[in-house]
């Protein structure tokens, strides 16, 4: 039943991306323009991944470090940190495996910046929370498993 | 109707940590409307841009799957007190703010 709900909506937002897309909201085009929209419409995360990094060499790294709850009593809100150790991060990504659409956020690092990044997310079930680093030609990767009791993605 | 609000802080890394808190609804468009039974439009803030002292520095970006009233944290490595940093944001109904500030 849940499914069907997503489905249609997603179907839904679907649409209103494509308005969007033919210019109908003209004055935001300027910044939206680098949205990886790719990125957040693919259905799994090695979609995700590849639609934003290309076909780059995806390695487990240990310089990440992820700060989220073990457990999330509530889907809606699940407080994400990452941080990196490297110092060329130019980019930092969280991708959420099992939500619906996997790839929550990015943010493009550039000079002046540091490898830290960190915001809220919805989750809708149980699932690992991975963060992805791309530094120096290579995407890095750490995995983080959060619980969660109430699923946070509407419907 | 949207309030943005930035906080600074050093870190102990010799940079200033920035934290900014953009009220906004972060609908997915997949929410019902219990009154109505109708779908809630899809209503998120898609692009953040930070700049500090006038040049962007990180640009993120945000879907459906943030929660409502984001809170992102970004890392400025090269700051100093009396730096403005400032933040743009963009949603996706073509809504946009952002705020300023100082580091004391």
């Amino acid at each position: 039943m849940k499914r069907r709900v997503f489905l249609k909506g997603s179907f839904a937002a679907g649409t209103i991306a494509v308005a969007a897309a033919a210019g109908l909201l003209t004055p935001r085009r300027v910044l939206a323009a680098s949205w990886p929209e790719t990125a957040f419409d693919a259905k799994n995360e090695t979609d995700a991944v590849k639609a934003l990094f290309g076909d780059m060499p995806v390695v487990d790294s240990d310089a990440i470090s992820i700060k989220a709850p073990l457990q999330a009593e509530n889907g809606a809100v699940v407080p994400i940190k990452a941080w990196t150790s490297l110092s060329n991060a130019e980019a930092i990504a969280i991708v959420v495996e099992k939500n619906p659409a996997p790839w929550a956020t990015s943010v493009e690092v550039m000079p002046g910046a540091g490898g830290l990044y960190s915001t809220r997310i919805k989750m809708g079930q149980t699932s690992p929370v991975t963060c992805y680093v791309k530094a120096g030609g290579k995407i890095h990767k750490a995995a983080h498993v959060v619980k969660v009791t109430v699923g946070g993605c509407g419907g | 109707m949207a309030a943005t609000k930035m906080k600074i802080k050093k870190d102990k890394s010799g940079g200033h940590v920035v934290m900014v808190l953009v009220k906004h609804p972060m609908e997915t468009g997949n929410r019902k409307d219990k009154k109505t039974g109708k779908k809630v439009p899809a209503h998120y803030v898609k692009t953040m841009v930070f700049t500090h002292n006038g040049a962007a520095v990180a640009q993120a970006s945000l879907g459906p799957a943030v929660s409502k009233n984001p809170l992102t944290q970004i890392l400025l490595t090269n700051s100093n007190s009396g730096d403005t940093v400032s933040v743009q944001w963009t949603d996706n109904q073509g809504e946009t703010g952002g705020t300023e500030a100082t580091i004391k």
